[in-house]
């Protein structure tokens, strides 16, 4: 289980006007402006529930992520999951999870993908029979059969995506973080991961987390969304509850936006 | 333990796929070693008495130097360090049960042995049979040899500990470019990359010898050449000791700190 309660967290920015005396003039005074990435956040996931976190860019989606990954440490507020604190003991938290960001590469760029699982199988120290075991399963459902031997420099974004995906399943994680999972995929690729993740739910009771810009993805995956804008939870619900009449998702989901001014 | 291993692994691997890379750095090793050798016999020939080596010593010293640069020169690091800080792919190290530290430092080993063994042997064969006054000699002793091995293994982790700490200040500065230029110049220098630490005034070198950077490559190069032995060698491999243990032992509490409080950057 994962719970939230009163996080904040907040970044400070260094700004300054465009010009020659502007960038001077910061050299001896440096104006900062404090950002709040997350002011208040608190929810609640079960076991095996899969949402869907959506919200405009900058709404502090990826904070999040990464708070509950123990990567960044909230500045107030409590967050558990499992009974863990995640920024309090990194190494054991993330034992437990498997994380994706869509937007960067876990992959050793320049060996062949098999070598990288090589090593996150003694990173994670999984034991043998359980690595192949999923690795096996993951080929399959994910048909890395061909992909596994070639270098990863020479994927293509949507085999190297389902390569990323398999690679934070290796151990066998409780929970799946998957930040943007399917930026830049074409519709084949896509739907190859969507449906993957449908089963690895299914199966395995994997509790996934997914924070993404496609509303199809959301559509296909989650039944419960949770809305975050300007740092604050602003819906918690079901698709079915926020959608209007017969309109398209992307249309709900902008006129949401629109009503919250979080454009 | 293992799973550092397994980064060594496949780091070292990774290293020797570079042939062409490893090719170019021999000419220019060679190329560098030869310029270095004639600059030094120019000295020796107009004042042979004033020379704190002999001929024969610095000419071992610097084609070792040449065999072995990978090993000991800070200005070669590994970049692919500095893009995951900067671009901030750190996030997937920091998402993985591995302490940040031990990872980085049997990774930069790993590249910088396999880098040195790609290079060393071309170097070292030829230079063992270029005529008398270019001529590697042969080490001091066999007793010699076996403390060279040893204080190049002290000096390599010696320098990748102080690397290390390099990597981790990145982590505050954000842009590793300036703490980079200060610290590889610094070191190259007092390290006796550039001349030899005996050929530097005697106040220099007392106060030199004290400092990290003589734990580097100073002390096997010179007990292989044979300018170090007795109890100066053992006062420079218990230095070599002292300063591996406090460099790792400072480097790695500074990680758990940057750790902490590490901002990710990019969305």
């Amino acid at each position: 289980m994962i719970t939230m309660e009163h996080v904040c967290k907040s970044y400070k920015i260094a700004k300054r006007n465009a010009g020659f005396g502007e960038a001077f003039k910061a050299l001896f005074h440096r104006e900062y402006e404090v950002v709040h990435a997350l002011s208040d956040v608190s929810f609640t996931i079960r076991d095996g529930e899969m949402v869907g976190y959506i919200g405009p860019n900058g709404a502090g989606k990826s904070s999040t992520i990464k708070i509950l990954s123990g990567i960044l440490t909230p500045d107030s507020g409590v967050v558990t999951v499992d009974g863990r604190i995640p920024y309090k003991n990194r190494m054991e938290h993330v034992k437990e999870i498997g994380v994706v960001f869509g937007q960067r590469s876990q992959l050793w760029w320049d060996v062949p993908v098999i070598d990288s699982f090589e090593l996150l199988k003694d990173i994670y120290s999984i034991p043998g029979e359980i690595y192949r075991n999923n690795l096996e399963e993951l080929t399959e459902l994910l048909h890395l059969s061909e992909l596994l031997r070639s270098p990863v420099r020479q994927l293509s974004l949507g085999q190297r995506m389902r390569c990323e995906i398999a690679a934070s399943l290796l151990h066998s994680p409780r929970i799946l973080f998957l930040d943007e999972p399917t930026i830049g995929l074409d519709a084949v690729s896509k739907i190859a991961v969507r449906e993957f993740i449908q089963k690895q739910n299914e199966i395995h009771k994997t509790t996934v987390i997914l924070t993404t810009h496609d509303m199809q993805d959301i559509e296909a995956l989650s039944k419960r969304i949770i809305l975050i804008g300007k740092g604050k939870i602003l819906l918690e619900g079901t698709l079915e509850d926020i959608r209007r009449g017969d309109a398209g998702i992307d249309e709900t989901v902008a006129e949401l936006y629109r009503a919250y001014e979080i454009e | 333990m293992k799973k550092y291993l397994s980064f060594f692994r496949l780091r070292f691997t990774m290293g020797l796929q570079y042939r062409t890379a490893a090719l170019a750095g021999m000419v220019t090793q060679f190329a560098w070693g030869f310029l270095e050798i004639m600059v030094f016999q120019a000295f020796y020939k107009a004042e042979p008495e004033a020379f704190p080596m002999t001929m024969s010593a610095t000419a071992s010293y610097i084609w070792m130097q040449q065999a072995f640069l990978a090993l000991f020169a800070t200005w070669m690091m590994e970049n692919n360090i500095f893009d995951t800080i900067v671009s901030g792919n750190i996030a997937y190290s920091l998402c993985r049960p591995v302490r940040i530290y031990n990872m980085w430092f049997s990774q930069s080993t790993a590249t910088r042995v396999s880098r040195a063994v790609l290079r060393c042997f071309p170097i070292l064969i030829v230079a063992v049979f270029l005529p008398e006054n270019y001529r590697m000699a042969k080490p001091a002793s066999p007793w010699h040899f076996g403390w060279f091995v040893i204080t190049l293994v002290l000096g390599l982790l010696v320098t990748v500990a102080f690397s290390m700490l390099i990597y981790v200040f990145t982590f505050f500065t954000v842009s590793p470019q300036g703490v980079r230029i200060v610290f590889t110049s610094m070191v190259d220098f007092f390290a006796g990359a550039v001349i030899p630490l005996p050929f530097f005034p005697a106040d220099w070198q007392r106060v030199l010898e004290l400092l990290p950077f003589a734990s580097m490559q100073n002390v096997p190069l010179r007990i292989y050449s044979g300018s170090m032995s007795g109890a100066e060698m053992e006062k420079a491999v218990v230095m070599q000791l002292v300063w591996l243990a406090v460099l790792v032992t400072f480097g790695s509490w500074l990680s758990r700190m940057a750790e902490k409080k590490v901002t990710i950057q990019g969305g």
